[in-house]
């Protein structure tokens, strides 16, 4: 152990100035998927740290979904105590590579954090990925210590983040744990949707295989709802509980003109077929279009990596369209810089009314319309109306619409007694429990699209809900 | 690793027959129904209808007729090598009724796809004549296959090699007009799409209910990208959950076609390779 250095004084570290983040440059990185960010230093990451006034009553966490013990983690950091730092962070985040890398912190932990009310917050998220990073890397495969087996069996369906945390905490707490998945690889969203520039796929593969280290058995290839019915998994497959995470997939389109055109795309589609299938690479099987001119619609994460995609893949200008003002765009922050510094035209203030094709069905144009913001809604947030007679043509041969998804039917609809809401999500009880006894339920598919930590939460929580319900039930859940 | 190929044969000079072990594809699968396939890990995605699902034994078979880059990898699987990725099933099952006189029209590998709806209509206590179609004789496939479900197969080529010269829509009119002693009810047809909107073509004047496997380009077959979406209707919908099979006479075979053109100069390009 390091000797306890002599504590910064408060005075001290408030003449720190926030630390930038090395990036990628950014004309070489516009054409290239190799990640943005870089990474602090050693050095730059502690003096990060000292910045944090180490609060008693520590805001940030407030922010922070997972509760993450920032000011225990961040003193460990500027004691330059590397293990210490990991293994706080360890206790409260299980995918920490990933969430420092893609939280939204500027609404989250960092929002809140103290020094933000005078200056910059601390790097909360830099911190986090820098220390769990240094944990990746230097302290390689961790034995994870042996559990008493429970003897009952858990499914877990999807394995995006919700998914993944589920099954790590739930093969932790001694259960066995399979995990189902539709697509031929691990990690969801993670893995289909954000692209390898953002958070690189190895991070990923690293996590799901600690998660087969574990224990845990990955089964791919199986769609739950038509391979087995939840039914089938209770009863037949003799699964004691059951959490359901398969995400809100359902692609939204805009129901304009022209939408069947080739060259649109959902952003689904578009970033499916270059992240999970590697079409940016000339030897991957898996086309995509690669267009001189490409427009993306929509303000939000997805629209952002669908314009930072095409943009590599050689479109000038990639250009993404959206129908509110810059502030209101939902993507993060960082994403927003990192477009404009890769050239990428925006238009705000902008609707596409119609995609306008060419006599071989190619499209060739879409046709949009200024907007201006009109009154707050209920919410505050300023609607757009249209400005008449502004019509005007952005020409392009690729379109892809990132406005939105939705639930995906296909597993509910094969669960009638699975209770949904309206817009078709599923309805869960405190205990994070759907209407079937034994069936739990988080992440995106409960909540709508969220966000990466909001739906590994889910997965915790449901964990250790899934535990209780274990535990109290004296008969096995599939016992009639 | 991966999913075995328990057998390997040619049925016609570019459609080769795959018994493949996916027992998690057999536990539900039905008519109409499909699996996503990768014969390798840097692949394509392809879908392939599920022909002859063997449930005690875990296996299904599959008829892969060689077209592109892809398809061309698969045929080329002997026995013993295995498949890298199935998944399934996917798609919705075909609703089968007894409706008296079903007749099923299949052109090239499409004759593989509508095998297993012959049965089931077989089953369900229908007339069954099928409507088979190749460019020569080598090219019909499944003939005795057929024969063993259905009351009638009708085989066709273009060059009357074999069978009835001439197309599988001149051969459904015929057959339509002779049966009038036991009307033909509904038509169920897979195949290129030219073929398929010829066929709704026949049957839309004479209101006879027909049933079109579209095929699409697919990625993901869970509904998650919408790169399937197909116009029925005058609605969008994804031919991978809400399909594959649809009311041909609602169909927009046009845009179906024209959307399966997408990635024609890729595709060339990778075959050249
Ligand atoms: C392009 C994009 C960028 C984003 N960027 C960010 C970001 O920067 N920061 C952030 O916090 N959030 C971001 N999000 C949102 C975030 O990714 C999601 O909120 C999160 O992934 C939801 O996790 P989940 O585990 O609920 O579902 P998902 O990640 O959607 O995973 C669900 C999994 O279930 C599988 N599945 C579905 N149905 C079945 C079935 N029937 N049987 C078996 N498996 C099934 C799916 O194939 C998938 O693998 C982004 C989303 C997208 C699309
Ligand atoms: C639900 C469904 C079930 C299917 N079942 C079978 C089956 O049982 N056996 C079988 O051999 N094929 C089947 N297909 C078609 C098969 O998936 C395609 O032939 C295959 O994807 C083409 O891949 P490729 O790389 O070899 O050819 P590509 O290189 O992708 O295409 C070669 C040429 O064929 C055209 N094409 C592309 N995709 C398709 C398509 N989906 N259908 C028709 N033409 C296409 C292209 O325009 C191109 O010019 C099915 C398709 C669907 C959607
Ligand atoms: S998990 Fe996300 S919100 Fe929580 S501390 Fe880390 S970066 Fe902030
Ligand atoms: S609020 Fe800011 S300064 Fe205070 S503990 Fe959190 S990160 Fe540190
Ligand atoms: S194949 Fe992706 S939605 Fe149908």
């Amino acid at each position: 152990m390091s000797e306890a250095k002599p504590k910064i004084k408060a005075a001290e570290r408030m003449k720190i100035n926030r630390q930038a983040m090395p990036a990628r440059d950014a004309v070489e990185r516009s054409h290239t998927f190799g990640e943005v960010n870089l990474g602090l230093l050693e050095q730059i990451a502690i003096l990060e740290a000292q910045r944090c006034l180490e609060c008693k009553e520590a805001k940030c966490v407030a922010g922070c979904p997972v509760a993450v013990d920032i000011p225990g983690f961040v003193a460990k950091l500027a004691e330059g105590d590397l293990q210490a730092a990991a293994d706080v962070l360890a206790n409260c985040n299980a995918l920490p590579c990933i969430s420092g890398r893609v939280c939204p912190q500027e609404k989250q932990c960092e929002i809140l954090c103290i020094r933000g009310k005078k200056g910059d917050p601390v790097a909360i998220g830099y911190l986090e990925r820098f220390v769990a990073d240094w944990a990746l890397a230097h302290r390689g495969v961790r034995k994870a210590a042996p559990v008493p087996l429970s003897g009952k069996k858990v499914a877990v369906v999807g394995s995006g983040p919700a998914g993944l945390t589920a099954a790590g905490e739930l093969a932790k707490l001694g259960h066995e744990v399979t995990v189902f998945e539709a697509l031929h690889q691990p990690g969801g969203v993670l893995v289909y949707g954000i692209p390898e520039f953002r958070l690189p796929k190895e991070i990923v593969k690293a996590e799901v295989d600690a998660l087969v280290r574990l224990g845990v058995e990955i089964r791919c290839n199986v769609i739950i709802g038509r391979s087995y019915t939840i039914d089938q998994l209770l009863q037949e497959e003799r699964y004691d509980a059951i959490f359901i995470a398969n995400g809100a997939g359902l692609p939204v389109f805009m129901g304009i003109p022209g939408e069947n055109l080739k060259g649109v795309y959902s952003a689904n589609e578009y970033l499916t077929r270059v992240n999970l299938m590697k079409a940016f690479d000339p030897n991957s099987a898996t086309p995509v279009l690669k267009a001189k001119q490409v427009v993306v619609v929509g303000g939000g994460n997805t629209a952002m990596d669908g314009v930072r995609v095409a943009r590599r893949l050689g479109a000038d200008p990639s250009t993404l369209v959206y129908r509110r003002s810059r502030t209101e765009m939902p993507a993060r922050i960082e994403e927003v810089h990192h477009a404009e510094e890769e050239g990428v035209v925006f238009q705000m203030l902008t609707n596409p009314v119609k995609i306008l094709g060419d006599d071989k069905g190619w499209v060739r144009a879409v046709l949009c319309q200024r907007m201006e913001l009109g009154a707050p809604d209920a919410k505050g947030r300023r609607s757009p109306v249209p400005i008449p007679n502004s019509e005007f043509e952005i020409p392009c041969e690729v379109v892809v619409e990132a406005i939105g998804t939705r639930a995906n039917p296909l597993l509910t609809a094969t669960t009638p007694d699975l209770k949904v809401n309206e817009k078709g999500y599923i309805q869960i009880d405190a205990n994070n429990m759907t209407s079937k006894p034994g069936v739990f339920a988080g992440g995106d598919i409960v909540r709508g699209a969220a966000t990466v930590i909001l739906a590994m939460g889910d997965g915790k929580r449901t964990a250790h809900a899934i535990d209780a319900y274990l535990k109290a039930s004296v008969q096995p859940a599939t016992a009639n | 690793m991966g999913y075995q190929v328990l057998e390997s044969v040619w049925l016609a000079p570019n459609v080769r027959k795959l018994l493949v072990a996916a027992p998690h594809v057999t536990r539900n699968c039905g008519p109409g129904q499909f699996v996503i396939v990768r014969a390798t890990p840097d692949g394509e995605r392809i879908p392939l209808t599920i022909g002859f699902a063997d449930k005690a034994a875990g296996t299904i078979s599959l008829f892969i007729q060689a077209i592109g880059k892809s398809t061309t990898d698969l045929c080329n699987l002997e026995t013993g090598s295995s498949l890298c990725d199935v998944a399934g099933p996917m798609g919705k099952k075909t609703t089968i009724h007894n409706v008296g006189h079903a007749v099923i029209v299949g052109g090239g590998v499409g004759t593989a796809v509508i095998y297993p709806q012959a049965r089931a209509l077989k089953e369900q206590g229908n007339y069954v004549s099928a409507i088979i179609g190749g460019r020569s004789k080598p090219y019909v496939i499944l003939e005795e296959e057929l024969k063993a479900v259905c009351d009638a197969v009708y085989p066709c080529t273009d060059d009357g090699s074999y069978g009835f010269k001439g197309f599988v829509t001149q051969r459904l009119g015929q057959l339509i007009t002779e049966s009038t002693a036991n009307p033909v009810k509904e038509v169920i047809t897979a195949g290129p799409v030219p073929m398929m909107k010829a066929v709704a073509e026949v049957t839309r004047p004479l209101g006879i209910h027909t049933v079109a496997s579209l095929n699409p380009i697919m990625v993901d077959g869970t509904g998650m990208c919408g790169g399937c979406r197909v116009q029925v209707g005058g609605q969008m919908l994804f031919a991978c959950v809400d399909g594959p099979e649809f009311d041909a006479h609602q169909v927009d075979f046009k845009e179906l076609s024209d959307r399966l053109t997408a990635y024609r100069e890729h595709e060339q390009r990778c075959m050249a390779k």
